[in-house]
């Protein structure tokens, strides 16, 4: 077990180097630089230009700013914000959270129902249930965000008033900041309806970012029960009569789970994807949004920074995918090492 | 079940709305349309920055009177201005106190040391503050305030001098612009002892209407109304900005009764906003200006008959309809009509296909072919600028020119008109102190003609401008203007297409809101009913 954990890790490295290159080559191969995002139309000699990307530490051969960058990244030094001035560590672990807790949300909103109805439609197979549930389900997977979060918002917050348009919580809560993550701050905070009132704010974001993956979960989840169901072991199963419950839920499932596991893990990539257009629409204060806010106003720093946070937390999810395999099936286990 | 949600939902909000309403305090909310980059107006210098820095926390020692550009006494009460025009003495005002945080009590008044702390900070490269914070204080740079400034003197604790190196009339309304707020230099010292000088950037003290409370990033900043603030405590008791970058949920937002005032909304909502009984839409021209530059240092461009006829060939109402879609008016000076010296009398170039093929031809101009560059963002005063380059070139095609749209990267388009490269522009201008020179001699005058986009320098035009720079006399300066456009329009060295509207929906129980047509959100004079 350890040394596959190690073998995974070693896999890792190049990768990480990878995307160090990737996210600081993308941003600079976009037209622009910082200095004339601040500028706007106003007039820049090349002189003061020079001068303000000096300052930046953007003067530099790209080869060498690229080395110093890996080497800060290294000693754990993430860079400087251009706009703000501030860590890029510091900003990304103050808005982290929010994207988590609402990753979190989404997700088992679309594990939670997508993996019921997903064993439902291969045991209902090819009856009106299944066709339903598979045409509702290609739907939602083919659903742009944007759209569907404005609609939304547009049905239940605008005409109907049921929930709150956007934000995190209502403005009357001042929590104090915790552990980032709002729903158990508002706990801690023991403030009366705090908690209600960040439940309340999470219901359309997470329907609208959890809507992709319940599909592709649901989808996934009926092809690998269908494959399983069609196995000896389960017409053996089947055979000694056991309940449908065991032979389902038990045989079945455990086995199928290895295929929607891997995609629970995949999604973390789209859930990332996907929310920077919901914390966009809902005004999420999320690295989402942050990272195209910077993207736009060409914060170099940010930009790589966050990229490469974001990269490491994908390859952690990853890994964290890889052992469970492991431990669901050992086979995995002992082929690789 | 989804019964007992609904229940529960509404509940909820119902309570909401019921602590709004019963609420002893009264509570602005703004949904405003990003974070802030920082909470010192002379390093961050954003639009969204100073609605978040200098406009709640800040004064300046002259101030805008809300609703204009025109300058008024801020934390100086009075000031004198030498005969030569260069040296500038203010008379501080009294018994100005100071905001408090968990950091800094202030022991004293607002004094003469503040305005040297706020000024040297930005100016001396060698000052203990000046590269705290990233050191970038780009508004000081663009209105050349630097080069201007001679020497900031103290002569008492509330009397301050500057002195120029020469005559510069804008200088006053220099002063009235958010990078210039004041700082308390109390607070930076007891930071700089403490060896967190950086705190005295994102924990701001000052000495306007709100003082600072928290700041969420993407998420919300909160401000309370300053009771002991000089002008008298501000109507409103709390003051909340609801960071709300999408245009449509904002708008959402006002509808529902979340906020109180949007800024920037989406064009396509403006109707239903008119429509919508809860709300006042308010608007007002923008201080900007949008123009298509003919580029006069290349023939034919440099025969002002042929730039007069490519003028009146354009159908400029057609413009508006089309790419400001009622978001616009038509610009016929190069300075907005809610400017002051804005030359009212003067006649706009009619369009006149027909006449403008004659004056071509006198001008033995046949089968023209040039370029007309388009600018690849979007601005207020240029929404869509290659729909307006392919407009122009249909109107054109129809007296015989052919003309060719080009388009760069943003960086590079200006690098390319900066050298010269083009014959007709796209480009536009928003003010920044609502000076005419801040339009006038920063995009026409002499010592501009190198860069920017008509390459024009005429000593007409450009002497009434020095003359006006020399003088601190409104009226005076104000003929000197009004002569200036005069000869702009005869020479047409721009076509001048458009001053675009600026629009703020706001909701019918706030009142004293007005748009500022530098485009800040000003809240110290709002109430709530």
């Amino acid at each position: 077990m350890f040394a596959f954990i190690l073998n995974r890790i070693a896999l890792l490295v190049p990768i990480f180097f990878g995307v160090t290159l990737v996210s600081f080559g993308f941003i600079r191969m976009l037209p622009g630089d910082p200095v004339v995002a601040l500028a706007g139309e106003r007039d820049m000699t090349p002189e003061r230009h020079a001068e303000m990307m000096a300052k930046l530490g953007l003067d530099k051969p790209a080869w060498q700013q690229y080395l110093d960058y890996v080497w800060n990244l290294l000693h754990g030094d993430f860079g400087t914000s251009v706009l703000t001035n501030r860590p890029i560590l510091d900003e990304f672990m103050e808005l982290f959270p929010a994207t988590i807790e609402l990753g979190v949300t989404a997700m088992m909103l679309a594990v939670v129902i997508g993996v019921p109805i997903g064993i439902f439609a291969a045991v209902k197979r090819g009856t009106f249930y299944d066709q339903g549930i598979m045409g509702l389900s290609l739907v939602g997977y083919s659903m742009p965000i944007f759209w569907w979060g404005l609609l939304l918002i547009i049905l239940f917050s605008g005409i109907w008033g049921l929930t709150p348009i956007s934000g995190r919580i209502s403005f009357l809560y001042d929590v104090p900041t915790v552990t980032g993550f709002l729903l158990i701050d508002t706990l801690l905070s023991g403030e009366e309806g705090a908690f209600a009132s960040a439940m309340h704010h999470m219901i359309l974001p997470t329907i609208v970012l959890g809507t992709i993956p319940l599909a592709i979960i649901a989808r996934q989840t009926r092809s690998a029960m269908l494959e399983v169901l069609s196995e000896d072991y389960v017409r053996t199963a089947r055979a000694k009569g056991l309940s449908p419950l065991r032979v389902y839920g038990l045989h079945a499932l455990r086995n199928a789970m290895i295929t929607v596991i891997t995609v629970i893990g995949l999604q973390v990539g789209t859930l990332m994807a996907g929310a920077i257009l919901t914390e966009t629409i809902f005004s999420w204060p999320g690295i989402g949004k942050w990272i195209i806010f910077s993207v736009f106003s060409r914060d170099y720093y940010a930009v790589q920074g966050g990229l490469v946070l974001i990269a490491m937390i994908i390859m952690a999810v990853n890994l964290i995918v890889d052992v469970l395999y492991g431990l669901i099936n050992p086979r995995i286990l002992h082929t690789s090492s | 079940m989804i019964k007992t949600i609904t229940r529960a939902a509404l509940a909820i909000s119902l309570s909401v709305t019921a602590a709004t309403a019963l609420g002893a305090d009264k509570t602005l909310v703004f949904c405003s349309e990003g974070s802030p980059g920082g909470f010192n107006p002379s390093l961050h210098s954003a639009g969204t920055d100073f609605d978040a820095s200098a406009q709640p926390i800040y004064n300046r020692l002259t101030e805008f009177e809300p609703g204009t550009t025109k300058v008024v006494p801020g934390l100086a009460e009075s000031w004198t201005v030498s005969d030569d025009g260069t040296v500038y003495t203010f008379k501080l005002r009294k018994g100005v106190k100071w905001h408090s945080n968990k950091h800094f009590t202030p022991t004293r008044d607002f004094n003469a040391d503040d305005i040297l702390y706020s000024f040297n900070r930005q100016w001396k490269e060698d000052h203990p503050y000046h590269s705290v914070s990233g050191g970038k204080y780009l508004y000081f740079g663009w209105m050349d305030m630097g080069p201007a400034l001679k020497s900031i003197d103290k002569l008492d604790d509330y009397t301050v001098r500057f002195t120029l190196n020469g005559p510069d009339a804008p200088f006053i309304s220099n002063l009235a612009m958010d990078f210039a707020s004041i700082l308390s230099a109390e607070y930076a010292d007891k930071m700089a002892a403490a060896g967190t000088m950086e705190t005295v950037d994102n924990s701001p003290i000052g000495t306007g209407p709100f003082e600072f409370v928290s700041y969420k990033k993407d998420s919300v900043i909160r401000f309370n109304g300053f009771k002991d603030y000089w002008e008298g405590a501000p109507k409103i008791d709390k003051l909340i900005y609801a960071i709300t970058t999408d245009a449509t949920v904002r708008f959402q937002k006002l509808k529902a009764g979340e906020c109180h005032i949007m800024p920037y909304p989406n064009s396509a909502d403006l109707d239903a906003m008119g429509k919508d009984p809860n709300i006042n839409l308010l608007s007002q021209e923008g201080l900007n200006v949008g123009y298509l530059g003919f580029n006069t240092q290349k023939a034919p461009f440099n025969n002002k008959s042929v730039r007069q006829a490519l003028s009146m060939a354009i159908d400029k109402q057609a413009i508006l309809d089309v790419v400001f879609k009622g978001a616009g008016s038509a610009a016929k000076n190069p300075i907005p009509p809610t400017m002051w010296s804005y030359n009212d009398k003067i006649a706009d170039y009619p369009y006149d296909p027909a006449t403008a093929k004659k004056l071509l031809d006198a001008a033995g101009v046949k089968n023209l072919k040039t370029d007309i560059w388009a600018m690849p963002v979007q601005r207020p005063y240029n929404p869509n600028a290659r729909r307006m380059a392919e407009l122009i070139q249909a109107d054109w095609a129809k007296v015989g020119v052919t003309a060719e749209i080009k388009s760069y990267e943003w960086g590079e388009y200006r690098e390319r008109i900066r050298a010269g490269e083009h014959e007709t522009a796209l480009l536009g201008w928003t003010g920044d102190n609502g000076d005419p020179d801040n339009f006038m001699f920063v995009l026409l005058g002499c010592a501009a003609a190198k860069s920017n986009v008509a390459r024009w320098c005429n000593e007409e035009f450009d002497g009434y401008l020095r003359a006006a720079k020399k003088t601190s006399n409104q009226a005076e300066r104000t003929k000197l203007y009004e002569k200036a456009q005069v000869v702009f329009k005869q020479e047409a060295p721009w076509f001048t297409v458009a001053h675009s509207v600026q629009f703020r929906p706001v909701r019918k129980e706030v009142k004293n809101f007005k748009i500022h047509p530098l485009g800040s959100h000003i809240f110290k004079y709002v109430d709530l009913q």
